[in-house]
């Protein structure tokens, strides 16, 4: 782990280069280095505040208020589990549980191996076929907890915490 | 500014203008509902409930942000005015499902009544910490909010208690900012921010971490401030409510916080600190908020102990102090005997206990621990000055444009004077910070100058120089105010900014821009502690500040000055009272025929003449013999003090030792009578803190056990040792004597302090308001004397078998020699064990990681600790506490004095380190 810090340090270091330390390059710097490493890892928002002169958690406070900054990385596969009121009548709150068991990551998280993101919708519009979750551009319908380990039972030897 | 006049509600109302629209009603004792707004922080407009209709003005502006104007009309109440608000607070409400707040019946409701509408218990403001506080039922109550028509949305948030001291019920959160603007504008430390917008906004930490991990201080302004229960002191969660409130002085450190303590069944419930004390204006550090757990620890002393056969015994009072009395009568007028006073006692105990030595022991054999931080203070500044004290006031750091700040880690050491220069940076000031270690203050510094210990003088008198071959000295004050100029002047020419360079090891062109920033940028004030006081040349470095603060025209006037900032509680007043060898109350001099006279007369005795010896002179008198017995209040130089095993070794030479203290320490343990002393809560008085303040300490809760105040044992020893002039009847009759006696403190009384709150001395006569700033038109000696001088390093300096240099700091969790602070179980789950701090440089040469044990050795001793790796300690330099006796650097420390003020020399020793070779548990 202390590598991956040290990277980042490193090239935070870079990035800060052309900027002036003064609060009003906030923006311009979240945006860089979400653009260069993807999102905005806590170490990176350390070397910020540094360099601002401003604490983490105010950065933590603008960074959350504006929808364009991630907070972690996107993995490879992108997880939406339906949590629209259809897929809810019908379980869908118990299937993203199982979900975040099976990938050891909370719904808005990445597993540390970078290949899953999990996220929630409002409703895919497959009601019929509640609950329903989608994998990049796939959909599944008619989830069981069945099918949830089959689909990511691998991703649990890996990855859970629990 | 001119008054503008306005009506508000239909009355003529004046205010000063700037003034707002509702800070204009507040004065006029008009109410305005409020959430958001809060006399500490800067207007903000968030919340709307204090929406008013102005004639001319369109829509509803709020008074919390419109400023006033003359011939404004202004309503506060309109029908439609209060149904906006309705609709406004029953928004916010349908988050924060508390519905006792719209219900009649929350006045009459105990916590164990049914409640007729099935609330549950968590549910219920009536369990509520903040119940009867409540600022959101309050305005509920004004708006008359009859019902809920909205359905409520639980946010369902799980309780944030993984904090020491905090529960933070975010459920309860009403977003009004409160907590987040006084943590970013006031206290410096912006610990918490708004997270995320729209429905999921809540107030939090960077990722979700625990406010220790966010940079929080527990310093408790978030807690007072909020309007709900948001976040409470754990300890008062269910604590109910306060029978009763006492104001009072903080037991700790010099900036002198007024505490308001809330006390039920005779126990403190829970802290806060007094608005509107100029000492703090509401702030308080996490020791005064959190840190009183002491008084009523069960380690208490609350018997009279007598040892006998190697083992303490209980006595009575009555065994005890007759025994005291029997002993020490043989020394009476032989200066075998020597009193150790206490800097966290009272003025009037302090007073006592010098009266005790001179006029019952006939001996000025009397010091406290003042000697070992700013005794150089006393003499450099006497002697340049006249005064030996701060100049400035704490509340006037806001108007500095500039501070040096050098060999102070301000915000560890005098937390709420920190908030004061981080707030004065916010809103514009410079920094410049001169401290070997990276202190936090580094990060809100213009320039950080990174000294070599013990190269002060040097640095100090190449900024001089460095001003003056700039041209930048302010001629008029030192032609009209200043002497010796000359002399100085020409003294700077040892000290070219290439030699200083050699010597402090800072680069010529930071000095350059740090003496030109100072130098420019007015008014500038200079805050120092330890760094610049303790060392051999502790008295020139206290000079050197003087030169720089006179070569600039810095002095009497408000935002300057030369800010020693004291450290004990009552170290200022200590001095004040003459608990010093030299002096009687108010720096009199013994030595003077007419002063001694004055005394003699008063007390009707006769008295010695010769000063007495300071504390480290004292241990090495007794173990050389010559002093016998020592009366000891309140102090624990078995930690405090340079070089403990030479101390230790003192100690058991002699033939009698009293002790009176709150807790076994250190150093009682070879006491051969220990008397059970009450803490401040138990007991009246005045501490004079840093500022020159003088408050009152207010009795709050009964004495424990048999403990008794400290003033009342001296008085009763000296009585049995035949001492006229010590029946008192209370602390208030002490100051009465005192003042009749010490011009600065003539026009100072326990009846003004009472009415008036605190005076600052000078304070000569009953009708004079007291002095807040020193040297205004002239300085106390009359000219300000410039000193010159030479550069001479520490004593010791590394070598081939001590290569590194021993530094000394503090934390901001601990005090002291940890008696206090060790028995409040938060404040050691956060800092728990003293760590020896070395450069990850030197730790690679030693092959020594983060958490190793290593023993470290000094020419006088070896101290075990674990070590931290941090760049925060320079290269070739490590550091350590002594608020953990067990890993104490004044095991290590060197005893070398400053000539002058005999101060040791504890910020500069050679030491070795190695990983230590057995491990050693925890
Ligand atoms: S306790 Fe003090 S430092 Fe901590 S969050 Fe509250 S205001 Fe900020
Ligand atoms: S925690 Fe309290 S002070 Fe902070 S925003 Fe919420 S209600 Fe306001
Ligand atoms: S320790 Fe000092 S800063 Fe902290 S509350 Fe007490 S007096 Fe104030
Ligand atoms: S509610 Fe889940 S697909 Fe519509
Ligand atoms: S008090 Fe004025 S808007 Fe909140």
């Amino acid at each position: 782990m202390a590598s991956a810090t040290d990277s980042i340090k490193e090239q935070m270091k870079e990035l800060l280069i052309p900027y002036k330390g003064e609060r009003g390059a906030l923006i311009p710097i979240l945006q860089k280095t979400q653009e260069k490493l993807g999102y905005l890892p806590e170490e990176a928002v350390e070397e910020i505040a540094k360099f601002l002169h401003i604490s983490r958690n105010q950065i933590f406070g603008v960074m959350t208020f504006y929808a364009q900054f991630r907070l972690h990385p996107t993995g490879k596969n992108v997880v939406r589990v339906c949590r629209g009121t259809a897929c809810h009548v019908k379980g869908g709150h118990r299937i993203l549980l199982e979900v975040e068991k099976r990938l050891g990551v909370k719904e808005g998280q990445t597993t540390p191996d970078l290949n899953y993101t999990l996220e929630t919708v409002a409703c895919i519009g497959a009601c019929a076929l509640a609950p329903t979750m989608v994998i990049n551009e796939e959909t599944h319908g008619e989830m069981t907890m069945k099918k949830v380990e089959e689909l990511f039972g691998d991703a649990s030897k890996g990855d859970h915490h629990a | 500014m001119a008054d503008v006049t306005l009506s508000i509600d239909g009355r003529e109302v004046k205010a000063p203008a700037g003034a707002t629209v509702l800070e204009a009603a507040q004065q006029a004792g008009l109410y305005i509902p409020t959430l958001c707004a809060h006399p500490d922080l800067k207007p903000y407009g968030g919340c709307r409930m204090c929406i008013t209709e102005i004639e001319r003005l369109r829509g509803f502006p709020t008074a919390c942000t419109t400023p006033v104007t003359a011939g404004m009309v202004v309503k506060t109440n309109t029908p439609q005015l209060q149904q906006l608000r309705r609709n406004i607070l029953e928004f916010l409400l349908t988050e924060h499902p508390h519905p006792c707040i719209t219900c009649h019946r929350i006045e009459l409701c105990g916590p164990g009544d049914i409640c007729l509408r099935h609330v549950s218990v968590s549910e219920r403001c009536v369990t509520c910490p903040k119940n009867k506080r409540c600022e959101l039922k309050e305005v509920a109550r004004y708006i008359q909010l009859p019902e809920m028509t909205l359905p409520y949305s639980y946010r369902g948030l799980p309780i944030e208690n993984k904090d020491p001291f905090y529960d933070r019920d975010y459920n309860l959160c009403i977003l009004c900012g409160r907590c987040v603007r006084i943590c970013d504008e006031v206290v410096g430390a912006s610990a918490l921010a708004f997270t995320y917008r729209g429905s999921k906004a809540l107030v939090g930490t960077a990722f979700g971490r625990s406010l220790e991990e966010a940079g929080c201080i527990f310093c408790g302004s978030c807690i007072d401030i909020c309007p709900t229960g948001s976040i409470v002191e754990r300890a008062n969660r269910w604590a109910g409510l306060a029978d009763r409130q006492v104001v009072t002085t903080c037991p700790y450190c010099g900036v002198g916080c007024q505490l308001r303590l809330f006390i039920k069944d005779d126990k403190i419930q829970r802290v806060k600190g007094e608005p509107n004390a100029p000492a703090n204006m509401g702030r308080l550090c996490v020791k005064g908020k959190f840190g009183l757990d002491f008084i009523q620890s069960p380690e208490r002393l609350t018997t009279p102990l007598i040892k006998k056969d190697g083992q303490f015994v209980a006595a009575t009072w009555e065994e005890a102090l007759s025994l005291i009395a029997q002993k020490l009568a043989p020394y009476k007028g032989i200066d075998q005997f020597a009193a150790i006073s206490s800097a966290k006692c009272t003025n009037e105990e302090n007073y006592l206990m010098m009266k005790f030595a001179r006029a019952v022991m006939g001996t000025n054999n009397v010091d406290h621990c003042a000697r070992l931080c700013h005794s150089s203070s006393v003499t450099g500044l006497g002697a340049v000055f006249g005064s030996a004290a701060m100049t400035n006031t704490n509340q006037g750091m806001l108007q500095s444009a500039c501070f040096l700040v050098i060999g102070s880690n301000t915000t560890a050491t005098h937390p709420v004077i920190g908030m004061k220069v981080r707030q004065a940076v916010k809103g514009g000031a410079k920094l410049i910070v001169a401290d070997p270690r990276e202190i936090p203050l580094c990060r809100d510094a213009s320039i950080w100058l990174r000294q070599r210990p013990g190269s002060d003088v040097a640095l100090l008198t190449g900024l001089a120089r460095a001003i003056v071959d700039q041209g930048l000295e302010d001629k008029a004050f030192i032609a009209e105010r200043c002497e010796d100029y000359e002399a100085f002047k020409a003294s700077l020419a040892a000290f070219d900014l290439d030699t200083v360079e050699k010597l402090t090891g800072v680069a010529k062109a930071d000095i350059a821009a740090a003496a030109r920033l100072y130098a420019t940028t007015k008014p500038a004030a200079i805050l120092y502690a330890m760094g610049i006081t303790q060392s051999s040349h502790g008295t020139d470095n206290v000079m050197a500040v003087a030169n720089l603060a006179m070569l600039t025209g810095n002095l009497g006037k408000p935002g300057a000055g030369v800010n020693p900032l004291r450290g004990q509680n009552n170290v200022q007043g200590s001095c004040d009272m003459g608990a010093l060898p030299n002096v009687y109350a108010g720096y009199q001099s013994v030595a003077d025929a007419a002063l001694r006279e004055k005394h003699e007369k008063a007390w009707g005795v006769s008295l010695p003449a010769r000063p007495g010896l300071t504390l480290v002179e004292m241990f090495n008198a007794a173990y050389e013999g010559k002093i016998k017995a020592i009366y000891m209040m309140g102090e624990n130089p078995m930690v405090s003090d340079p070089d403990i095993g030479h101390v230790e070794e003192a100690l058991k030479k002699l033939e009698f030792f009293v002790c009176q203290d709150i807790f076994m320490n250190e150093t009682n343990q070879f006491a051969h009578v220990i008397l059970p002393a009450t803490s401040f809560a138990e007991k009246g008085g005045t501490f004079t803190n840093t500022e020159r303040r003088v408050q009152l300490v207010r009795p709050a809760l009964p004495a424990l056990g048999q403990a008794r105040t400290d003033w009342e044992i001296i008085c009763q020893l000296a009585q049995r040792l035949g001492g006229q002039g010590f029946d008192f009847a209370g602390p208030a009759q002490v100051m009465e004597e005192m003042a009749r006696l010490t011009p600065s403190y003539g026009g100072i009384s326990h009846a003004r302090l009472e009415k008036e709150g605190g005076l600052q001395w000078p304070c000569p006569t009953a009708d004079h308001p007291g002095t807040p700033i020193l040297h205004t038109e002239r300085f106390t000696r009359g000219k300000g004397k410039f000193t010159a001088l030479t550069y001479r390093p520490p004593t010791e300096l590394p070598d081939a078998d001590y290569p590194l240099v021993l530094t000394t700091a503090r934390s901001y969790y601990h005090y002291h020699t940890g008696t206090m602070t060790r028995k409040v179980k938060d404040l050691n789950r956060i800092v728990g064990e003293g760590m020896v701090e070395i450069n990850p440089a030197d730790a690679t040469k030693l092959a020594i990681q983060d958490g190793d044990w290593v023993e470290v050795t000094s020419r006088r001793g070896q101290a075990r600790a674990r070590a931290a790796v941090t760049g925060a300690t320079p290269p070739g330099v490590i550091t350590m506490s002594f608020h953990f006796a067990e890993a104490n650097a004044n095991v290590l420390t060197n005893p070398a004095l400053d000539p002058q003020a005999k101060i040791p020399e504890f910020k500069t020793c050679a030491v070795k380190v190695a990983k230590a070779a057995v491990k050693v548990p925890a």
